[in-house]
């Protein structure tokens, strides 16, 4: 089946098998910020934001984005530099192994969009669908709060 | 110090922060054949017949591996350096299946669906055989795991063993006889898993020159390298083995965990292919901690000093033996290097059972040992009335201690002669008792059916493996001034290529951007045995600053000729000659490269170490235990650790905020169960709890500064340490709350309220 999305900014004509996975796809694409983690919705590695919505793209099928904007952090980053919560990240040590950042920075960043000061236990409830085994978020979550 | 001990942004952050494509998995191969393999329903059986012909004929298909595809060449999938200790049990792919996720057969298809799909087709007759699941029932059983030939290295096949040990210091008989007092109890943990969020994924190919390469997520890439070409058959320098980021391993990746069979695929077919674990196989067909239950002896004097200890070990190491040796042997060296005592005795066991493999996971066997010692401490202390760190303060070893347990239990067989040169223990647990303010809430259990409680535990690790890891390191200058630095070892998302980049920086008196690292490739890199056993700060750590001495020596040598000077100095990427003259990095490596003395400034360096000294770690932790429902929440965990001097003082404290709701989710909320069949029942992270972000403590680390004399700059490790301490003060601080002793991980409600006798 054609599916018309927007990726990034980009319209997105696709053809797909109708059971396919929004991850499946993206990574079938070379979008490889989101990763691949448990396939079940538990992880949170696979985040995309779909319609400003932090979401786990290995349960989205491919036929639900039909005219939806589908955001990855290929499409957030700034070329020559870092997104403030790049820097954040960084600086605060929030980086381990680094394979749940990207799902954590989305998350993050569908949070802040909704207010730019969220609190701790609010920040807390946004990252319990981001798994880390790394940084018992201890740091995550002192680089958006500090 | 300029960049040793100060904060150092990771050098492999930006590109993290940026999900590039920098992990195992992020690379699209031409053609590539994706792999499935097909694991056994059945705990133990004999495979009969298997027909693969209604697979293979599925359009798509390209390969169809058993156990009829290979010579049976026994191995051990631990990543251990050579000869491995742990026992040659198992084929790539064997006529017996011995655990539910054992490998049957493998697929390789054009496409995943297609793989699987064959995987269905595959016809297996299986002729089931009694299986045995508990620990206690293995050595007399009437089941027999591995066969009496083939396998090496198995302790006593007939009665499942894969490994024994029993070592005696002193007199352990007559000193129990002259304590005046004696405690004994019995401890056991549970298997827990690493979780590590990227699951085991290799991708091989061959390159034009009809080399394997393998690009594969491990600890372990020279391991990888030499036992794919022994199982394999091919020789060892046909092989490349490239460890790109990693997504955290905690040992689970010190394992050749279908490598070996990815490999063989590619060389059957010529072509490029992807094995890639789901999160369920990773569940129930990779690498878990080994369960154990240890029976611990302590006899103290008069003055509560500890006279003797005696250790009885009974470890589950699954279907197969990886690690089983090593790990029991870590176990009762670690712990029974925290406290004096003249009279040691240990006795110990690993068994096979036909339950899922056991391996490599952060702590290896330290975090069993201490959850029995550091309980049976605070049961002594309950029971003498003293302050349990008052206890643990007054048998704590001290600098300039004999370690006799070190020098007869070493890797598989003896060690070495080891002596505490630096020991911050006594001051890691004072400043974790302000901060728990200890005292005060040792005393305030609250009212109501919520009670609060604190524990402590204490706890030592070690800093590589002595006498065995071997750590290389080569350094370069290019014409602008800037190094590259190749080393083997492996960052496994630890940071441990910054970590080494700041020694080098140190060293050679230049910011760490201008050390460019590139570590583990087994083509370009120098050898490193890996990452585990504490050992990369350390050990590599050592390669790192031996081989940047040795590029200073050359650019004092070199820019004083250049200057015409008989000497001088080197001053922050500058050598300033005694004449007033000067000479940039840049400057002389431009023109030594290019004009005069006409050389390249490189260095290379090995270390090899026979000291492991124990990092420290005291870990406090604050409880409330709801008594009508047996809920245990954590509520706070203060972990001091003494890593020696600490060289990224942010990545140290990561390490111990990582390993906290690791050993949290051993003690509370991470069941690996099986039914009677010995089938996983948790296979996925809904049921297999992993600490989430609302399910954390508040988490306070520290460090404190020891000088160890072995380690770069003073320093020892600081990744395994502090996983350690927390789940017995978990237990600990339970008793303090309500009274419930519990001896056996998990804790769960049943057992509070079972002790609370409501039920």
């Amino acid at each position: 089946m054609k599916v018309t999305f927007v990726l990034n900014d980009k319209v997105v004509e696709a053809r797909v098998d109708p059971g396919q996975s929004l991850l499946e796809y993206l990574r079938g694409q070379g979008i490889y910020s989101v990763k691949y983690g448990c396939e079940g919705g538990e992880c949170g590695s696979c985040t995309v934001i779909i319609e400003g919505k932090a979401r786990n793209s290995c349960l989205v099928l491919m036929y639900m984005v039909e005219g939806q904007r589908v955001e990855t952090l290929e499409g957030l980053n700034v070329p020559d530099g870092l997104r403030d919560l790049q820097a954040r990240f960084l600086n605060q040590g929030a980086v381990q192994c680094g394979y749940c950042t990207p799902g954590m920075l989305l998350s993050l960043e569908a949070l802040l969009r909704e207010g730019p000061q969220p609190d701790e236990a609010r920040v807390r409830d946004t990252l319990a669908g981001n798994l880390c085994r790394c940084t018992g978020y201890v740091r995550p979550v002192k680089a958006v709060i500090s | 110090m300029k960049v040793v001990g100060r904060k150092t942004i990771r050098v492999d952050g930006p590109a993290l922060v940026r999900g590039k494509p920098v992990f195992t998995s992020d690379l699209d191969l031409k053609d590539v054949l994706h792999c499935k393999l097909l694991h056994s329903p059945l705990a133990h059986a004999e495979i009969t017949h298997i027909d693969t012909s209604a697979a293979r004929a599925l359009p798509g298909v390209a390969a169809v591996l058993t156990h009829l595809d290979f010579d049976p060449v026994y191995f051990t999938s631990a990543g251990q350096g050579y000869p491995e200790p742990s026992p040659r049990d198992m084929l790539i792919l064997d006529s017996t299946v011995r655990y539910v996720g054992d490998r049957v057969a493998l697929v390789a298809a054009e496409t995943p669906e297609t793989a699987t799909a064959a995987l269905a087709r595959i016809g297996v007759e299986y002729q089931p055989l009694p299986a045995v699941f508990d620990p206690r029932l293995a050595r007399d059983h009437l089941v027999n795991l591995h066969p009496l030939t083939g396998p090496t290295g198995i302790w006593d096949a007939r009665h499942n063993v894969a490994a024994h040990f029993e070592v005696e210091i002193g007199d352990v008989t007559t000193a129990f006889k002259g304590s005046r007092y004696v405690y004994e109890g019995t401890y056991s943990t549970p298997f827990v898993q690493q979780a590590a969020l990227e699951p085991h994924v290799t991708l091989t190919w061959l390159d034009p020159d009809d080399r394997l390469v393998i690009r594969t997520s491990t600890q372990v890439p020279f391991h990888v390298r030499r036992i794919v070409s022994e199982v394999l058959g091919i020789p060892l320098q046909r092989i490349r083995v490239i460890k790109p980021r990693i997504g955290g391993g905690f040992g689970g990746k010190q394992e050749i965990l279908n490598e070996e069979l990815c490999a063989a695929v590619t060389l059957k077919t010529g072509r490029p292919a992807r094995l890639e674990y789901t999160r369920r196989e990773e569940f129930f067909a990779a690498r878990c901690r080994h369960p154990q239950i240890i029976q611990l002896k302590i006899g103290l004097d008069d003055e509560h000093r500890i006279q003797a200890i005696a250790m009885n070990i009974l470890e589950n190491t699954g279907a197969y033996g990886a690690h089983a040796l090593t790990v029991m042997s870590v176990t009762a060296q670690k712990t029974l290097s925290l406290y004096r005592a003249e009279n040691i005795r240990v006795v110990a066991n690993a068994v096979y059972t036909n339950l899922p493999v056991a391996g490599a996971y952060r702590g290896y066997g330290a975090p069993q040992g201490f959850f029995a010692l550091e309980v049976l401490m605070d049961e002594i202390a309950t029971d003498l009335g003293l302050d349990p760190v008052e206890l643990r303060r007054r048998n704590l070893v001290r600098v300039g201690d004999e370690l006799s347990i070190a020098q007869v239990l070493g890797e598989g067989g003896a060690g070495y002669r080891a002596t505490v040169k630096s020991m911050g223990l006594e001051e890691c647990l004072s400043k974790g008792q302000r901060l728990m303010a200890w005292k005060r809430r040792r005393k305030a259990h609250g009212r109501g059916p919520v009670r609060r409680g604190v524990g402590v535990a204490a706890a030592g690790q070690g800093s590589g493996i002595p006498g065995v890891d071997m750590a290389s390191a080569f350094l370069k200058m290019n014409e602008d001034g800037s190094f590259n630095l190749l080393v083997g070892a492996t960052d496994l998302g630890t940071g441990s290529d910054t970590v080494l980049a700041q020694i080098a920086a140190e060293v050679l008196e230049v910011p760490v951007a201008r050390i460019l690292v590139y570590s583990s490739d087994t083509d370009l890199t120098p050898f490193d045995t890996g990452a585990y056993a504490s050992s990369t700060t350390y050990l590599s750590g050592g390669a790192v600053k031996k081989a940047a001495e040795k590029v200073r020596e050359q650019l004092l040598a070199t820019g004083l000729r250049l200057l015409q000077s008989a000497t001088g100095k080197i001053r922050n990427g500058t050598v300033i000659a005694d004449n007033g003259r000067r000479l940039t990095y840049a400057e002389l490596g431009t023109r030594c490269m290019y004009t005069e003395e006409q050389c390249q400034i490189m260095a290379s360096a090995s270390h090899v170490s026979y000291d492991s000294p124990a990092p420290y770690n005291a870990t406090f932790v604050a409880v409330s235990v709801d008594t009508e429902t047996g809920l245990v929440s954590v509520d706070k965990v203060v972990s001091v650790t003494d890593a020696g001097q600490v060289i990224n003082p942010q990545m140290a404290a990561g390490q111990a905020e990582g390993a906290i709701p690791q050993a949290l989710g051993m003690a509370l909320s991470e069941f690996m169960l099986f039914d009677d069949q010995g089938r996983p029942l948790h296979t996925d992270f809904h049921t297999y709890h992993i600490y989430t972000a609302i399910d954390m403590p508040e988490i306070v680390t520290r460090f404190v500064t020891t000088h160890e004399p072995t380690g770069p700059f003073g320093a020892k490790a600081a990744a395994e340490i502090p996983i350690n301490g927390p789940a017995p003060a978990v237990v600990n601080a339970i008793y303090n709350a309500c009274g419930v002793r519990i001896r056996e991980l998990p804790v769960t409600p049943e057992k509070i309220l079972q002790g609370l006798k409501i039920i």
